[in-house]
Order: structure tokens, then sequence, then C-alpha cells
């Protein structure tokens, strides 16, 4: 109901918008008409959808209607404007690992192409499927554990009922539509896309109109996670159940603020960036045209301020489920938790001064080579606390090799050959060798793919009876891991090896000397993709007709695990008083939640091994 | 007092706290901007630059956040009459401001630094970008100030009203950044 009013409103919207823009006499299909007619068709997207019903009549004096409460039937909620934080968390959960597999599909578009030295696609179409594999990748990588587990899962495991703002939280979700809808239309107009994800000028400022629209969608999304971000620092702020003190906050939680840092202020940077290419290809600003006055290398400076630290705002709630999982399914309380606390904060700190780690070959002064090496190679040591801590809640723990655990210690393999590959991209002497090869494509997803998606489909399997109340089967679970990770490390390692061969990225074609590895990688990938059919057929046969899941299938400590499997509308049924830390397994007379006085418990109290 | 009277107060530090937030935010726009002025063009500005008017929209801004400053203290003390006419002073100022940059301010840079040059291209980017926060601070204080024309306010719960004064002051506190990198900064 809401996506049909919703797009009927921003149909309205965008005749509107670009109506006035052809009345002021701009040529119709150009750039001004479009951009203002987007931007018309967004306001008018979100009055549709239920922000006019729910939020802005009471800014007019009128009385705001009421939002679907929890219990009206079934799936339909999911299709409209709610703003329960367990129902944003599923439509997020639900529209990203579609995303995933989207993009997950059109990699296997580019490893078909990449079978033969010569493949089948032309170039333009070669490099519209790989910036679209690209640029949905990187929004999933952003947003889907932060919307989806963060959405879900923070205000259960700080005790609150719902996020600080509950409205705006439907509104990051009700912004990522739009995205995708521009992402597709503008990849199959004339010209495509053809710049890659980092849309660097000037090929992105000359391209078609569908690089346009492929700028006001980054965007648009841009806008979703500096939103999300804010609703989460004062949530965790704010909103913690009595005894929840920052020493008791479970670690995911502590990872789920730290990157909601880094979107708030770092996210500002790729929208201003993206905006001066709008700018310059609308107005006619010369803001990366040297010859007039701008600066050549301006837009990766300022890219790459934002986008180095979106590879934490990645990667640190997938720290966060890492030692989350580890730490349950180790039996043990979490070695050194404050050490890992102080790491991610450290991360967040060294985030913004290494961006510049990029740019060892775009021609930048040489004297900054030098200093962003320095400082690149300092975050190696917050990330190694996270190791170390991992490792000691590991060590003698009792180990429950379960799904999401398998995925925690696949995590823990493929990021330390990531962050070893990425000392070679941090030091420059060795990196003017390796940039825009396939090691480079390697090492990222290595940390990403390997890092951030494993603790992604970790933190699925962990979480999953929670939010079904049902049980998936282990023994797919684990078929899943096994086939997976052994495809992932068969498809990304000879992929670095290709790149030292000098096998450059971003292009269609490779030397046919390269044809036998390039075979094996597309195998190796295509067995990866396949992984994926195991995990969906689990997935639906479980909802379907998975055993009921228990309120704490693994006697577990940390509040989620403290009532119903899902959990009521507002979350818990008592009063949740906080009395001890989340992770003391194994010590004596320690509990996490304060026994509820008066209201009974609707689950069985943790168990202390 | 009443559980209902904590959690509004509750509810008020909350949105408070994530207005702050937002306003961190987005001075990373400017911020960017700012920056990219001087990465462009050094402290290079064309002398054709209207101190005059600069002098005059840069006072009217300040003045207006003085008046939105009074309005908010007479909402508080429960003086609606005071915080209706302060709040109307405090839209006609910026409304001022915004018709000097752009009838005034802007045909005149058109000709000495069009948007297709270093400098004009900081020029309109940074009064552009601000002039958008004036004009949605005009919105948000209009919203106000029909709210407080309809009895919307009272002492304990004027969130509304803050919150559209807080961020008129941020929008000048951002002006004072950019007058000085536009009109004063280098020769
Ligand atoms: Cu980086």
């Amino acid at each position: 109901m809401s996506w049909i009013k919703g797009l009927l409103f921003g149909i309205v919207g965008f005749v509107i918008g670009s109506g006035l823009m052809l009345l002021v006499g701009q040529r119709r299909a150009s750039e001004p008409m479009v951009t203002v007619g987007y931007i018309f068709f967004l306001v008018a997207w979100l009055l549709g959808v239920g922000v006019w019903d729910h939020w802005a009549r009471g800014w007019f004096g009128l009385e705001n209607k009421p939002t679907p409460t929890f219990k009206s039937h079934g799936v339909a909620r999911y299709f409209a404007f709610s703003t329960d934080h367990k129902v944003i968390g599923v439509q997020y959960l639900v529209t990203f690992v579609a995303l995933l597999l989207l993009a997950g599909a059109l990699a296997m578009v580019i490893r078909l192409q990449l079978l033969q030295p010569t493949g089948i696609l032309d170039p333009q179409t070669y490099n519209t499927v790989m910036s679209m594999h690209g640029i949905i990748m990187i929004a999933v990588a952003v947003a889907a554990v932060i919307g989806s587990l963060g959405n879900y899962f923070v205000p259960l495991l700080i005790g609150a009922e719902d996020m600080a703002f509950p409205r705006l939280n439907a509104l990051s979700y009700w912004l990522v539509p739009p995205v995708a809808i521009l992402l597709v239309v503008g990849s199959l107009l004339p010209g495509g896309f053809t710049s890659g994800w980092r849309v660097y000028p000037p090929l992105a400022e000359r391209g078609g109109i569908s690089m346009l629209l492929f700028l006001i969608a980054f965007l648009t999304f841009g806008l979703s996670s500096i939103i999300g971000g804010l609703n989460f620092i004062v949530t965790i702020i704010r909103m913690r159940a009595p005894g929840m003190t920052w020493g008791r906050l479970p670690i995911f939680v502590w990872s789920i603020f730290c990157a909601s840092l880094l979107s708030l202020i770092f996210t500002q940077f790729v929208a201003t960036a993206l905006l001066m290419e709008l700018l310059d290809r609308v107005v006619g600003m010369a803001f990366f045209a040297p010859d007039q006055g701008g600066g050549a290398i301006l837009y990766q400076h300022i890219f790459w301020f934002y986008s180095h630290p979106a590879v934490y705002v990645m990667i640190i709630p997938g720290f966060g489920l890492l030692m989350e999982i580890v730490a349950h399914f180790s039996r043990k309380p979490l070695f050194g938790y404050k050490y890992a606390v102080g790491a991610l904060l450290g991360i967040v700190g060294l985030s913004g001064i290494v961006w510049a780690h990029h740019m060892f070959t775009s021609g930048m002064q040489d004297f900054l080579t030098a200093p962003f090496m320095l400082s690149t190679e300092l975050i190696s040591i917050p990330t190694g606390l996270v190791f170390l801590v991992t490792l000691g809640t590991i060590w003698q723990g009792k180990l429950r090799l379960t799904t999401p655990m398998l995925f925690a210690l696949g995590f823990l393999f493929n990021f330390t050959i990531g962050g070893l590959t990425g000392i070679f991209n941090a030091d420059a002497p060795t990196d003017l060798q390796l940039h825009n090869t396939y090691w480079i494509v390697g090492h990222f997803h290595y940390t990403i793919m390997g890092g951030e998606i494993f603790a992604f489909l970790a933190g699925i399997y962990y979480w999953f009876p929670k939010i079904t109340g049902r049980l998936y089967s282990e023994r797919l679970g684990k078929l899943h891991f096994g086939i997976m990770f052994v495809a992932f490390n068969l498809l990304y390692a000879p992929m670095m090896i290709a790149g030292l061969y000098g096998m450059n990225r971003h292009v269609a074609t490779y030397p046919p000397e390269l044809n036998g590895i390039n075979m094996f990688i597309s195998i190796a990938g295509f067995v990866l993709g396949s992984s994926f059919l195991v995990f969906i057929y689990n997935m639906a046969t479980a909802l379907r007709r998975g055993a009921v899941a228990a309120a704490n299938p693994w006697q577990l400590r940390t509040l989620e695990w403290q009532t119903s499997s899902p959990p009521p509308e507002h979350n818990f049924s008592y009063a949740v008083r906080v009395n001890g830390h989340p992770y003391d397994y194994g010590v004596d007379d320690s509990t996490h939640v304060a026994p509820a006085t008066g209201a009974p418990m609707p689950a069985a109290a943790p168990a202390a091994e | 007092m009443t559980v209902a009277a904590t959690t509004l107060k509750y509810q008020i530090v909350n949105r408070r706290l994530g207005l702050w937030l937002f306003m961190v935010s987005e001075s990373m726009i400017f911020l960017a901007l700012l920056a990219s002025r001087f990465y462009m063009q050094g402290t290079n500005r064309p002398a054709e630059v209207n101190q005059t008017l600069g002098l005059i929209i840069t006072s009217i801004l300040l003045l207006s956040s003085f008046t939105a400053n009074r309005a908010e203290v007479a909402i508080a003390h429960g003086d609606r009459s005071s915080f209706l006419r302060l709040l109307l002073t405090t839209i006609g100022l910026g409304l001022v401001f915004l018709a000097g940059v752009v009838t005034i301010e802007w045909p005149e840079a058109l000709h000495f630094a069009p948007p297709s040059t270093g400098y004009g291209t900081a020029f309109f980017a940074l009064t552009g970008m601000h002039a958008f926060h004036v004009l949605t601070g005009v919105f948000i204080l209009a919203l106000a100030f029909l709210k407080g024309r309809r009895g919307g306010y009272t002492v304990d719960d004027h969130w509304g009203a803050e919150a559209s004064i807080v961020y008129w002051h941020f929008v000048d506190v951002i002006w004072v950044f950019v007058y000085p990198t536009l009109y004063l900064v280098g020769s």
C-alpha cells in the first residue's frame, strides 16, 4: 500500500517539478529538469509512503494518523510505513539481502565476461555492470548490518522499547527504495555507468544523463545513512535501561555507536563531493576543472576523506558481531573488554587522517606520502587489538561450533589475510606497483566480503531464531559455510596473484596468458555464488516449517534472549534492570539481567556455566 | 511531577541532542566547501566584491540572531505576543538577507566572478548552500510562528520554537565563517 501510494505521489511530484523547469525555459530531459524533477519526486514519495499521514500533518496543526500497530495482519506490515524498530529492521534485512543477491548476480556476469580474454560484453556494458556491482555492494556494506541487525537488536540489547526517533528511523529506510529505482533506471539508459562506483571526474561529469542519476542516487543514500547514524547515537546515549552502564554495553552496540559516529560526520563529505560534481554538470561550475581555476584532484581528496572512514562504517559493525558471537559461543567473558572498546574508538579517531593512501599514484604533492603511510600503518594497532581480544576469548573456551560461530571464525581467517595484504597497499613503494591491479580487488574483497559479509551472515544465522521464532537447519547452515569459505579463498587469493602478474582492474579484457588463472577464479566465483542457494533454501524452508524456537535456544546472557522469539511490540513484558556484565559466562553468581520484581520473566533466567 | 512530564522532558533532551548532532553533521558540508575555496584559489579575491553590501547583510543576519534569541526567552516566560512579534521580525530580517544575496549580490557577481571561474565557483557554492539553509530556516521559523499563533507552545513545552531558533543561530554562525572567507580574506 505504502509503495503504491508513494510511487503515485512521486510520479505526480516529478511531473510538477520537471514541469516547473520547463516553464522557466529549460529543455526537455535537460539536467536541471531531471534534477529538480527528482527532488520533487523524492519529497512526494516520502509524503506518499507515510510521512504525510503519520508525521507532517502535525506540523500544520492537523491530527497525525496512527501508524500500523505490531499485530496488524502479519506480512502486510512490512510493506507499510512502520515506526517499530523490529519491522524496520526486517524491512532493511530483506531489502539488503535482495540487493546483495542482485549485486552478487552482477558479479557472476563479470566473472562470465572474464572467463575469456575478450569476453561477451562490449566495454561500455561491462563498465555499467561493474559500476552497478560496485555501488550496490558499497550500499550493502555500509547499510546492511547497521540498518537491519543494528535496528532490530540495538534497542533490544540495551533494554529499550524502541529507537529514540522512531519516525526518523522509518524515514531513513524509505529513502532507500528511490536509490534502487534510480540505479536500475540509470543503468538501462543509453550510456550507462562508465566511471565505477567512485564516480571520479572528469569522466563522471562528461558522461550522459545516466551519470546524473547515479550521482543523485548516491546522494540520497548518503542522506539515509546520516539520519540513521544520528538516530543510533541518540538511542545509545539516552535509551539504555537502568543499570546498562557504558562498561556493560554489549560490544555489538559499541560497534554500532562507533560506526554511527563515522557516518554522521564523514558522510557529508562524500555528499559534498557529489554535489560539487552535480554543480559542475548542472550549473557549469569549475570545481574540478583545473583550467578554469578548480582543482584536478580535489574530488579525490574529499571523496576519500569520506570513503576511507566508510570502510570502517562497514567493518566496525563486523568486528562487533565477531566479538559478540565469539564471546557467546566460547562461553567465556570477552577477553579485555575495555581494550576492545578502546580499539573501536581508536579506529574512529584515526580514520580521518589516512585518506590519501588511496592517492599515492594520483599526482598529489610528494611530501604527503610519508605522513599518510605512517598514519595508515598506525591503524594496525587498534585493529590488532580487536584480533587479540577475539583470540584471547577463544583461548581455552568451551567452543560451540554453531553456524554463526563458524562464520565468525571464517571472518577471523579471511580478515587476517585481508589485513596483511593491506600493508603492501599502505606502503607507497609497493603500492605504486600494485595500484589499479587485481591485487587491490582481491585485498578489499578479503576485508569487506570475507570480513563484513561473513559477519553479516553470522549475524543473520545468530539472530534468525529470534527474528522469526523458527530454527533453521544447522546441517545446511554448515554446508553453506563450508562451500562459501573454501570457494571464497579459491576465488580471491588467485585474484591477488593475477594482480601481481599485472592484470588491471576496471577493464573488460586482459592479456591471453592470464586466461588459465581467470578461468580458475571464475569457476570458484560460480561455486561461491551457488552457496547462496543453500542459504536461501535453508531460510525459506525454516520460515515455512522450521521447528519453533524457544526464547533462548542457546542459553545466552544478553538481553535480546530474555524475551520471547519474536519479541512483543514493546520488546519486554517486564521492567528491565541490568546488574552485571553481558559476557560473564562461568563467573560465580553473576547475572546480566536482574530477575524482574513483580512482573514475570518470559523466559528462563540466563544460565551461567 | 507526573510520569508524563518526566517523559516529555526526557524526550526534549533527546531531541536537543539529535538537533546538535544534526548541526555538527551539517557543518561538515561547509567545512568541505570552505576548504575547497582555499584549495582551489588560495586567498585570491576579486577587487569587485561588494564590501558595503556584504557588511550590511552580515549585520542584518547577526541582528536577526538577537531577535531570535529574545523570541526564545519570551516564549520560555510564557509571553506569547512578544514571541510572535520577535519571531516575525526574525523572519523578516532573514528574508531581507536572502533578498540581498540573491537579488543584488548574485547578479553583480555574475559579471566579475561567474560560476565558471575558480572564485565564482567558491562564491556561488558557499553563498548558495548558505542561502539554502537560510531558506529552510525561514520555513521552519514560519511553521513555529503559525503554531505559536494557534497557541501551540507553553512554558514547559515549546520544543518546536526552540529547535527552529537554535537552527537559526546555527545558520548565522555558519555565515560568520563564510563571510570572512569570501569577503575579507586575501586581496
Ligand atoms: Cu583507505
